[in-house]
């Protein structure tokens, strides 16, 4: 065992994986460049000594470099995106819905193209282009799945897993909690290390987890959320309100059967993203349980999210952007005050 | 060159299977038996045959929506391609592609990729794989003219020339993307201009001359397998029907098509045929006439097969992985 922020547990889950199979190999902007990064938020830094074959630095050119990226896993190898910022993901659109998603369908299941990409969200002070969480533009597409680890044990156990699917996932990293060092680290970071073991392991794709029991109300959060609903939490635990806090850590393939279990003993849910509002992923969860879960709601589900504003730049801007604890806070004791 | 007449007889062969498909394929559309659309490939015949002739059986290709002359060239069998546009079970994709999509990867062609300029990259990303394995595949990437103007055609022609990968860039110029001249689309005479931008070779050949197409498809694929890097070949051809099935290709001026009809492939080779003395008349339309009862066959058998069950709908969405 060892403890270990996000950044170092996701270069030992590369370490690994490209040496166990040498069909692994990275791909992204500025990975491997002497003298360099190891990309922007250093997860790949210093592996290109060992894995100078495995490592591909591209030019800029998102769209192309995950086109390559499926042709090589259509002809056998396992390739890794490194994407630097999430939002660049709208530039390479078509391969990954059209092309990544649905050719093992359009193959008649002849072909399968197991593709990980890599690519990081979170309001952290760049302003509207190198902040948004894209989870949202991606479930919902069948042949894909999207994952979004909020600790550094699920970071890497997910990470491994994704490598070793034969379909493409694409993988949200949020940059305040990935422990990063030097140029990369942001402000207002939090702390998402984990204890790591030292035996090889996976987190299954598609399976969410129990971060906190309580009876009186489930909230379902991802990321840097997930944190924030920690600490609501044990707020709320002071004023007598005990909370379930659900990671799905998986967003499609959803873990339906943890939340509707949650959901039947604390009869309310919250959801709780970084986002705008309109369109997220939450109100894909809160449609799922309404149809689900009616008979045992007994007050309306609600959504913490995003304003739907572009991520404002400003400091006092980002701050109503980003959803904080306080919101969740409000949000529980509005349900509970329901009776 | 030094081509047999068995060859020369081959290369005639294949060109008229694709007519005559595409003829028949033609008239089961305007019955109302093919769902959806068409988008054919009459009078681009050479440049499918002269290209996957230079091919092996494991080098790969991707195409477009306009795959039906690619696949049959490539070796897609008859009967999966026929019942796939059929959208049978029995057909090269199991009735998940139709036309837009045929391509079965044992014969190497990845299901075409509609999406105009899409094919690109993942056939340069096929080309890393085999340059990284090094195996000594190549891969061919056809677009259309209309495909150069897309940004992804660029993004992935570029990395297929800084990393040397064995591919080649056919550009099929059958002069008309959708219903705009590529001369709207762009200030190059050639299109294999754009070759220089990326500091690879690029040439433009007579599309509609089979052996010219064969021939420099051979160098080029020699030169990727040499680890030399990529090619771009912009062969010039005609497209002799509409862009889809209901096109009825007001734009193309009557003396152009009429210009085309007299350049176009199958006609132009049957006559080198003759006059060469490399076959009598009587054994080409024997051939013909083979071609037909064969094609005929396989069209009634495609037409009883079952249609697919509807839960098979649900079917290879995704790929199931034991480790994960």
């Amino acid at each position: 065992m060892k403890k270990l922020a996000i950044v170092p547990a996701l270069r030992d889950g590369l370490i690994e994986e490209m040496r166990r199979d040498k069909n692994v190999f990275c791909m992204g902007e500025d990975i491997s460049i002497p003298g360099g990064w190891g990309g922007v938020f250093t997860v790949t830094l210093g592996l290109e000594e060992e894995f100078r074959d495995q490592l591909i630095d591209t030019p800029i050119a998102e769209a192309g470099s995950i086109g390559l990226g499926i042709g090589a896993a259509l002809a056998g190898l396992r390739p890794v995106l490194d994407m630097q910022y999430s939002d660049f993901l709208f530039l390479a659109m078509d391969q990954i819905v059209n092309q990544a998603a649905k050719l093992r369908y359009m193959s008649g299941g002849t072909l399968s193209v197991p593709l990980l990409i890599r690519a990081p969200v979170g309001a952290t002070g760049r302003g509207a282009q190198h902040a948004q969480n894209m989870e949202r533009f991606f479930i919902g597409v069948p042949g894909l799945k999207v994952v979004c680890p909020a600790t550094a044990y699920d970071a890497k156990g997910l990470l491994k897993a994704a490598i070793r699917d034969d379909n493409p996932v694409v993988m949200f990293e949020h940059k305040l909690l990935y422990g990063s060092k030097g140029i990369s680290a942001a402000t207002g970071e939090i702390d998402a290390s984990s204890e790591i073991p030292d035996e090889d392991f996976i987190v299954p794709i598609g399976k969410g987890i129990v971060r906190r029991s309580g009876a009186d109300v489930t909230i379902v959060a991802t990321l840097l959320m997930m944190h924030l609903a920690l600490a609501a939490a044990e707020e709320l635990a002071n004023r007598g309100i005990e909370a379930e806090v659900i990671d799905p850590r998986t967003l499609d393939p959803f873990d339906w059967p943890l939340v509707e279990q949650s959901v039947e003993k604390t009869s309310r849910a919250i959801i709780v993203e970084e986002g705008p509002k309109t369109g997220g992923w939450g109100a894909e969860v809160a449609a799922g349980l309404g149809e689900r879960m009616m008979e045992y709601l007994t007050a309306p589900i609600q959504r913490v999210a995003s304003p739907d504003i572009p991520v404002p730049f400003a400091p006092a801007l980002e701050n109503v952007y980003r959803p904080n604890v306080r919101q969740i806070i409000q949000a529980v004791e509005s349900l509970i005050a329901l009776g | 060159m030094s081509t047999s007449t068995a060859d020369l007889l081959e290369f005639y062969r294949q060109m008229l299977l694709i007519r005559k498909v595409e003829e028949r394929l033609s008239q089961l559309f305007l019955e109302g038996t093919i769902p959806g659309t068409l988008h054919q490939s009459l009078g681009q015949e050479a440049v499918a045959v002269g290209v996957c002739r230079a091919l092996r059986e494991s080098d790969v290709i991707t195409s477009t929506h306009r795959p039906h002359g690619h696949a049959l060239a490539k070796g897609v069998s008859l009967p999966s391609f026929i019942a796939e546009l059929l959208g049978k079970t029995s057909g090269c994709c199991k009735g998940r592609g139709g036309s837009m999509h045929v391509g079965d990867i044992t014969k190497g062609m990845v299901p075409s990729i509609a999406i105009v300029g899409g094919g690109v990259p993942i056939a340069t990303g096929m080309a890393l794989a085999f340059k990284r394995r090094r195996e000594d595949h190549v891969a061919v990437s056809f677009s259309g003219d209309g495909g150069v103007a897309e940004g992804i055609f660029h993004e992935a022609v570029n990395m297929g020339a800084i990393w040397d990968l064995p591919i080649l860039y056919v550009i099929e110029n059958n002069r008309y993307a959708a219903s705009t001249h590529y001369s709207r689309n762009t200030k190059l005479e050639q299109l294999s201009g754009m070759a220089a931008a990326y500091g690879i070779p690029g040439v433009t050949i007579d599309g509609n001359d089979v052996l010219e197409v064969y021939e420099t498809t051979r160098t080029a694929v020699e030169r990727a397998r040499a680890g030399a890097g990529p090619t771009m070949i912009e062969a010039m051809t005609y497209r002799l029907t509409g862009h889809n099935r209901r096109d009825p290709c007001n734009y193309m001026p009557e003396d152009e098509r009429d210009q085309a009809l007299e350049q176009e492939p199958v006609k132009r080779f049957k006559e080198l045929l003759l006059r060469g003395g490399h076959a009598e008349a009587s054994l080409l339309e024997e051939m013909q006439t083979k071609l037909e009862t064969e094609i005929e066959a396989v069209v009634e058998t495609a037409l009883a097969a079952p249609d697919p069950d509807p839960e098979e709908a649900f079917r290879y969405v995704y790929a199931e992985s034991p480790e994960s």
